[in-house]
């Protein structure tokens, strides 16, 4: 168990000018779970492959306790990796499989069997043991790969996308799983998904990536209620937060001519973002013509138009809608980002998010 | 099938409907078949195949084994019927059983090197990255000589007079006579013999390793540090399958395929030269003229070829991992 440290970690292919992953500063505290979230191709897997030693460093530094690993075998860094794919060995049986790092390590055969024992109990993979991978499902195939990883007892955990291959039942309880485990061992983790309600559930700590930079890092609260740019504010929360043109006169938001809450900001155009869930249907406010509505049981979306920009809210009565409905938010709730650069405009109206800790 | 129409039909299948509706062409589930609209059309698709394997594979086995067991008259005038003096012939002299042990010792050997030369140099060329493909099709290329011509450049590199090897050899003070001492000449053709196999085996492992799984070597790079470790504990063991086919193919090679090879080397050379059995079946046939000995020859070697296949599966196979 240690902290790791990466401090202005890039990544820049051979023949390509373009930086894969650039300026990443991340300091994770011991014990830690953080969670890599982004669109795919922002770099997230390339700096998860960098820490584990499977890509190089081009920039920066890579530490592992008090350890510098930039150098350092895959096999020196006392990491242990879970692959979107298991990559487990097909031709071990599922105890050759989790031991098999400790042999080579040359830990005794009584330290093994008694690690690969403990594994397998708290993954209850214990009826499988003799297995061989192909005889297994993916949610045990996923255990193994698992087990793998926690007989190594490593400094870090490190994770790369490794629910993805499964169904959707299997991953909202793999999650699970693994959340408590993680907290069950207090092992430091590194985590990489694309799934941003994934992200939200698991991580002490998001790292929300963009292009292989970092746009956020944060509680995912903190980033859900106070995101720091207009790419984060769509990639997390879902529906996605509505980001619309809009306008701050005489203290005031306007949107489409028509006043919607008041702001602390100087008169000019501004992005306007509003989470769905957020906003209320009121008798009076900015009027928004009806499109579609999913009907989710509990809840319904409701999708609109106000003028030309799309927009939509969570509207928790039944009462049938009419064509056009009325908008209105708390002040607090209202989000500036800057219309040119797309970074966050914090305003006096709204509180700054708490950070979860 | 439920159908009404067919299982009534099925109900009073006399031998006669049965017939006319296998002349028609109708079976019982339409679905799972190709519909002919006459039962011969099939057989005249295949006929082609059927063909080739009769002629060019039963009828000579059948052939060598009747006329192993007759004493043939050199000129083709008669033939006398000699049940198994043939065998018993053959298998208890000494050249027969001193090439035969030839043929063991030349068979290990080539298959060992050039199944070991053939993986060291695919995982090689799999770890090169840089100009790769003219690094593959320059250690390909070999395999497109045909086997005499190969014999024919080998035996120009172990030539008495101009020979590159007989010159490296004379550096070490040895007198290098291919076609006229027994060990020089038996050099020489596993030299030529493995050099010319290479090349198979080297395509077979490369995209064996290449089909090994990015991820599952990357497992393996986090699990062990010595790159000896990982290949012997991972990808040699998911290499099986292509290295147990390939023992197959390569001692079929060394067995039966060097011949063109030793018939260009030992051709018309004045001594006792080495050679293997396949090779003495044709010398004691075509140039001896003992068709039936020849004959009995070719059988006892079919017979152990077809041994060392069932040997190979039954004992080998179940050692290999399928992924």
């Amino acid at each position: 168990m240690a902290h790791l440290s990466l401090t202005n970690v890039g990544k820049t292919y051979g023949g390509s000018a373009q930086a894969a992953v650039a300026d990443v500063n991340i300091e994770i505290r011991d014990g830690e779970f953080i969670v890599l979230v982004g669109p795919s191709g922002c770099g997230k897997s390339t700096l998860l492959r960098m820490v584990a030693g499977l890509e190089t460093i081009t920039q920066g530094e890579i530490r592992i306790g008090e350890r510098l690993v930039n150098q350092l075998d895959p096999a020196e860094r006392d990491i242990a990796m879970v692959f979107q794919n298991y990559a487990l060995y097909p031709h071990m049986s599922v105890r050759d499989n989790m031991a098999y790092g400790l042999k080579n390590r040359g830990e005794s055969k009584a330290v093994i069997e008694e690690r690969v024992a403990e594994a397998a109990r708290m993954l209850e993979l214990r009826p499988y043991l003799n297995r061989k991978p192909r005889a297994l499902s993916g949610g045990q195939r996923q255990r193994v790969a698992m087990g793998r990883a926690i007989v190594r007892q490593p400094s870090a955990f490190l994770f790369d996308e490794p629910l993805s291959n499964l169904d959707a039942k299997l991953r909202v309880s793999m999650r699970m799983e693994i959340r408590k485990l993680q907290k069950r061992l207090g092992t430091t983790s590194l985590y990489v998904t694309h799934d941003q309600l994934e992200a939200m559930t698991l991580a002490d700590r998001l790292v929300v990536l963009n292009g292989g930079r970092v746009e956020q890092i944060g509680a995912p609260l903190e980033v859900y209620r106070a995101p720091a740019s207009t790419f984060v504010a769509s990639f997390i929360g879902a529906p996605a937060m509505s980001l619309l043109d809009a306008n701050v006169e005489n203290g005031q938001v306007m949107l489409d001519g028509h006043a919607l809450a008041p702001v602390a900001h100087e008169a000019g155009p501004v992005t306007l973002g509003l989470r769905a869930e957020d906003l209320r249907i009121t008798p009076g406010g900015v009027p928004m013509r009806v499109d579609y509505v999913e009907e989710l049981g509990a809840q319904r979306i409701v999708h609109g138009f106000v003028g030309e920009q799309a927009l939509a809210i969570i509207d928790t009565s039944e009462a049938p809608l009419p064509e056009t409905v009325h908008l209105g938010v708390a002040p607090s709730r209202v989000h500036l980002f800057d219309a040119r650069t797309g970074r966050r405009i914090e305003t006096a109206s709204q509180p700054v998010a708490v950070p979860a800790e | 099938m439920t159908d009404t129409p067919l299982s009534l039909a099925e109900a009073d299948s006399t031998l006669f409907t049965r017939l006319r509706r296998w002349w028609s062409g109708e079976t019982a589930n339409p679905v799972k078949r190709v519909q002919f609209d006459r039962p011969l059309t099939p057989w005249m698709f295949l006929l082609p195949q059927l063909a080739v394997v009769a002629i060019f594979f039963y009828w000579p086995s059948v052939q060598a084994v009747t006329s192993s067991f007759y004493l043939e008259d050199p000129f083709g005038f008669g033939a006398t019927f000699v049940g198994l003096d043939n065998y018993t012939d053959a298998l208890t002299s000494r050249g027969y059983m001193s090439t035969a042990a030839f043929t063991a010792f030349f068979c290990v050997v080539v298959t060992a090197l050039s199944l070991g030369l053939g993986l060291l140099l695919a995982v090689k060329a799999d770890k090169v990255i840089r100009g790769a493909e003219t690094y593959k099709t320059l250690l390909i290329s070999v395999y497109a000589i045909a086997p005499p011509v190969a014999g024919l450049i080998g035996m120009m590199f172990f030539d008495m007079h101009m020979g590159p090897f007989t010159q490296i050899a004379a550096w070490f003070g040895h007198d290098l006579r291919v076609g006229i001492d027994y060990w020089d000449t038996a050099s020489a053709l596993i030299v030529i013999s493995v050099w010319k196999q290479i090349p198979y085996n080297f395509i077979f492992f490369l995209s064996g390793l290449q089909s090994v799984p990015v991820s599952v070597r990357e497992a393996a790079l986090i699990d062990a540090k010595s790159g000896w470790r990982r290949f012997c504990d991972i990808t040699l063991p998911l290499l099986a399958p292509t290295a147990f086919f390939l023992l197959v193919i390569n001692i079929t090679y060394t067995m039966f395929d060097t011949f063109p090879i030793i018939d260009v080397i030992v051709k018309d050379k004045p001594a006792n030269n080495p050679m293997t059995l396949v090779y003495k079946v044709y010398l004691d046939g075509f140039k001896g003229n003992d068709i039936g000995g020849s004959s009995a020859q070719s059988v006892i070697l079919m017979v152990v070829v077809a041994l060392l296949t069932v040997l190979q599966f039954r004992f080998l196979e179940r050692r290999v991992h399928y992924g």
